[in-house]
């Protein structure tokens, strides 16, 4: 079992307890790491029912049996998994950089944090010698602060930390968990969780050799991935990045514009990715052991947000800006800048200032209740205001700080109907009225809505689909795209990588092989990858999430793409996700209430799960 | 210790990092330690990669100063460099480990083999046929094996090229 460290620590915040017990076997085959492990520790080491902020709910951090070899994108990746205060079911968010490193160097797949610290305290792990730290110093700082005074003080700046800022700190159910200066493990409000732990940071330094089984074997399957990284499967990302993004769904009329009242955005020509790069990015880095280097680095030139250095992608480009109505990218880039130092994600900030500009401008939200802000769409520097309001929970941004599910329900009125997310989390930038396949990955995707669990937009924007339709067949697409999702989390390999794995499972079997020395299938491993979306989907079962959250926003479904142009009068029916819903559930062998079978639970090796699915009755019974 | 010969060092190659091409992503040091120890070890890597900030990254390797003050500050004799290639060679039997001779590098070039405790500099990759490992696998071409003749020459031709942008535009000159 090479690769893996083969050992998981244990720290129980409340007692200040630490302890490590080695990772089983059978864990690693069945979960591979990154995601997959998370979640079935984070089910093993969870009660049902508990609050996300209860002392009780573990914060899972996992790493991938990559982590810390040379293969390219592989070495570096880390995960979040915990469950969510926003979907109250469960939550993931992958992180890459250097932390994940790290962590395989200290002799780490996994940390589990239990309990609730008395005051703030960060980890400090240092190979095997582990303590919690006073943080009280750097509580209210930001995650940038955070990381600077954690390697002056341990004093070695290649010591890696992972931190949340005062959105963390403050409960704001969309903060994220920053590493490296730029990297966040954004979705499902993370670093909430971590806040509620008194948890402020983990910094690692680790010593230790990373060794793979098969040397040779691998450094030649490295060989064939550096050609294909240089070649056009990851193009896009060595030229100029996701924000092309802009100008390909501007085209498609699917790039949800004003909190998705539109489907095209008439400044797209002034925050294009052709833009960004001719105007502001000064460098292009990469994360440890990658290969392709996509990180954007963008420097604003000239004005009042002069010198704001930051990461930028397609996905905040898009929610602080189109989605805010906002076609300035000196303050898109200064919004982002924002959500990283204070801690939130850059997605879901987005569609929250986006909700409230609807708000306000459909007269449920008032100037009196905003400080006299006018908060209309487009004006961006009522959205960096905002950013900041929510990020600190100051006026009204206490009540959106809750995420815009929860904040629609207490503002009430037709509030919800302007509540864009999916179980609770906010969308991402697709418009899915006239996304079809999309639409389904984003409906069944056990961490809400969210783009990143199946890449379920490909066949539609590519056309290989009728993307307008809704129809058989499009269940097994969303499913195979899943599949192969969960274990790019799991053996934790960059997303933009995957287009360089040809052959799909084959490539990725190929490089767990040659690390661990366990053989692998490309059959076994979509089995691993089928068996971790059936884990995501159990664990929302046991916290009852039902066929219901398995939905789409209110405007998806009530308001058609407006937009003249191709997608205009596109929306997605109940009839539509009905039809979609079951034939996605009978593809995955689940019932018609999206149930797994305990057929299906024998069938991938989950037996010991199967009392999850069974009538309470029924499983007395039993017994 | 008697200084080396200049007219040796002339030729000598070593490894040289373009900063504007380095994404800092450590690929250098997986490559040499894989080589050197069988293993994945960013600190028994003989080269590492600085990023101070996103905008700056760089990667560092043996310099082959001459004369080299690691040689110079080395109580033991343990140090001595090769004439034909400019290699500082380690003889482990002396070394002790002080690391008098990391204090004396101004590139933090050497670091400490954290179980061996003697010290460890790029030797080139001399068993290796094909040149240093590092620089055949940055995947950005970030480094060059060069003689420090080529790296004045390689800066010349990049301030030439700024210095006559307009006219080459002008005449439409591609180089």
């Amino acid at each position: 079992m090479l690769g893996y460290a083969g050992r998981i620590l244990h720290v129980d915040l409340s007692s200040g307890k630490i302890w490590t017990e080695p990772l089983k076997e059978e864990y690693a085959k069945k979960y591979i790491g990154g995601i997959g492990l998370g979640m079935r520790l984070l089910l093993d080491h969870s009660k049902p029912g508990i609050d996300p902020f209860d002392p009780e709910n573990p914060l899972v951090l996992a790493a991938g049996p990559l982590g810390g070899t040379m293969v390219p994108t592989g070495g570096n990746g880390h995960a979040f998994v915990s469950k969510s205060p926003e979907s109250f079911g469960v939550g993931e968010a992958k992180s890459h950089g250097h932390f994940g490193t790290e962590m395989k160097r200290a002799g780490y797949d996994a940390i589990i944090f239990h309990g609730k610290s008395e005051k703030p305290v960060y980890l400090w792990v240092d190979d095997d010698a582990v303590q919690l730290m006073d943080a009280k110093h750097l509580w209210g700082k930001s995650t940038f602060e955070t990381e600077d005074a954690i390697r002056n003080e341990l004093k070695d700046f290649y010591i890696r930390v992972a931190s949340i800022g005062p959105a963390g700190e403050k409960l704001v159910r969309i903060a994220c968990i920053m590493n490296d200066r730029s990297r966040a493990a954004g979705r499902c409000g993370m670093g909430a969780v971590m806040g509620s732990k008194n948890l402020k940071a983990i910094a690692i330094r680790g010593s230790k050799d990373v060794k793979v089984a098969n040397q040779e074997h691998l450094l030649e399957l490295i060989k064939i991935q550096h050609e294909r990284m240089k070649g056009p499967a990851a193009r896009k990302y060595r030229t100029l990045g996701t924000p092309e993004n802009v100008l390909v769904l501007q085209k498609l009329g699917a790039i949800p514009t004003n909190n998705f009242t539109r489907a095209t955005f008439d400044a797209a020509d002034k925050i294009s990715g052709e833009y960004l790069n001719e105007r502001f990015v000064a460098k292009i880095i990469g994360c440890s052991s990658c290969a392709m280097r996509c990180e954007h680095i963008a420097v604003v030139p000239e004005g009042p947000y002069k010198g704001t250095t930051t990461r930028i992608e397609y996905e905040p480009l898009w929610a602080i800006g189109p989605n805010c109505g906002v076609g300035n990218l000196d303050a898109i880039l200064k919004g982002m800048d924002l959500s990283n130092y204070y801690g939130v994600d850059a997605i879901s900030i987005g569609g929250i200032v986006g909700f409230a500009m609807d708000l306000y401008e459909h007269g449920l939200v008032g100037k009196e209740e905003l400080g006299g802000l006018e908060l209309n769409f487009g004006n961006y520097e009522a959205m960096l205001e905002m950013i900041k309001r929510i990020s600190l929970r100051e006026g009204l941004g206490d009540v959106l700080a809750e995420g815009v599910k929860l904040a629609a329900e207490k503002i009430g009125k037709d509030a919800p109907n302007y509540a864009v997310h999916i179980k609770g989390v906010e969308m991402t930038g697709y418009d899915i009225r006239g996304l079809k396949t999309a639409a389904l990955g984003y409906a069944v995707s056990f961490r809400g809505a969210d783009h990143n669990r199946h890449g379920a937009y490909g066949p539609d924007v590519a056309g290989k689909v009728n993307r307008f339709k809704a129809e058989q067949g499009r269940g097994k697409l969303v499913k195979e795209t899943e599949d192969l999702y969960t274990i790019i989390d799991s053996i934790i390999v960059c997303k933009f990588s995957r287009g360089t794995y040809f052959e799909g499972f084959k490539d990725l079997a190929a490089l767990y092989s040659a690390v661990t020395g366990i053989e692998m299938t490309p059959e076994e491993l979509q089995k691993a990858g089928e068996r971790i979306n059936n884990l995501g989907r159990l664990f929302n079962i046991r916290e009852g999430l039902t066929r219901k959250d398995d939905t789409m926003p209110w405007k998806i479904m009530n308001v058609p793409i407006p937009d003249e142009g191709v997608a205009k009068g596109s929306f997605v029916s109940q009839e539509d996700l009905d039809l979609l819903l079951d034939d996605y559930y009978e593809v995955r062998g689940w019932t018609k209430d999206g149930i797994p079978t305990v057929e299906k639970l024998n069938e991938i090796g989950m037996e010991d799960l199967a009392y999850l699915v069974k009538p309470k009755r029924k499983a007395k019974e039993e017994e | 210790m008697a200084a080396v010969p200049k007219a040796e060092s002339a030729k000598w190659k070593m490894v040289s990092c373009d900063p504007d091409k380095c994404t800092g992503c450590a690929t250098c040091e997986y490559i040499c330690s894989l080589t050197k120890e069988n293993v994945f070890s960013a600190q028994k890597s003989r080269i590492r990669t600085m990023r101070l900030h996103p905008l700056i990254n760089i990667s560092i390797t043996c310099r082959l100063c001459t004369p080299a003050p690691c040689v110079t500050a080395c109580p033991r004799d343990a140090l001595t460099q090769s004439e034909q290639t400019g290699v500082i060679m380690i003889d482990d039997d002396k070394c002790d480990g002080c690391s008098w001779c990391i204090e004396a590098c101004d590139y933090g070039a050497i670091t400490l083999h954290p179980e061996l405790k003697k010290v460890r500099i790029c030797d080139l990759c001399e068993k290796e046929k094909d040149g240093p490992r590092c620089v055949k696998w940055c995947p950005e071409e970030a480094l060059d094996f060069v003689t420090k003749d080529i790296l004045s020459q390689k800066a010349r031709i990049a301030v030439t090229k700024k210095l006559f942008k307009e006219s080459m535009e002008a005449a439409g000159i591609k180089v």
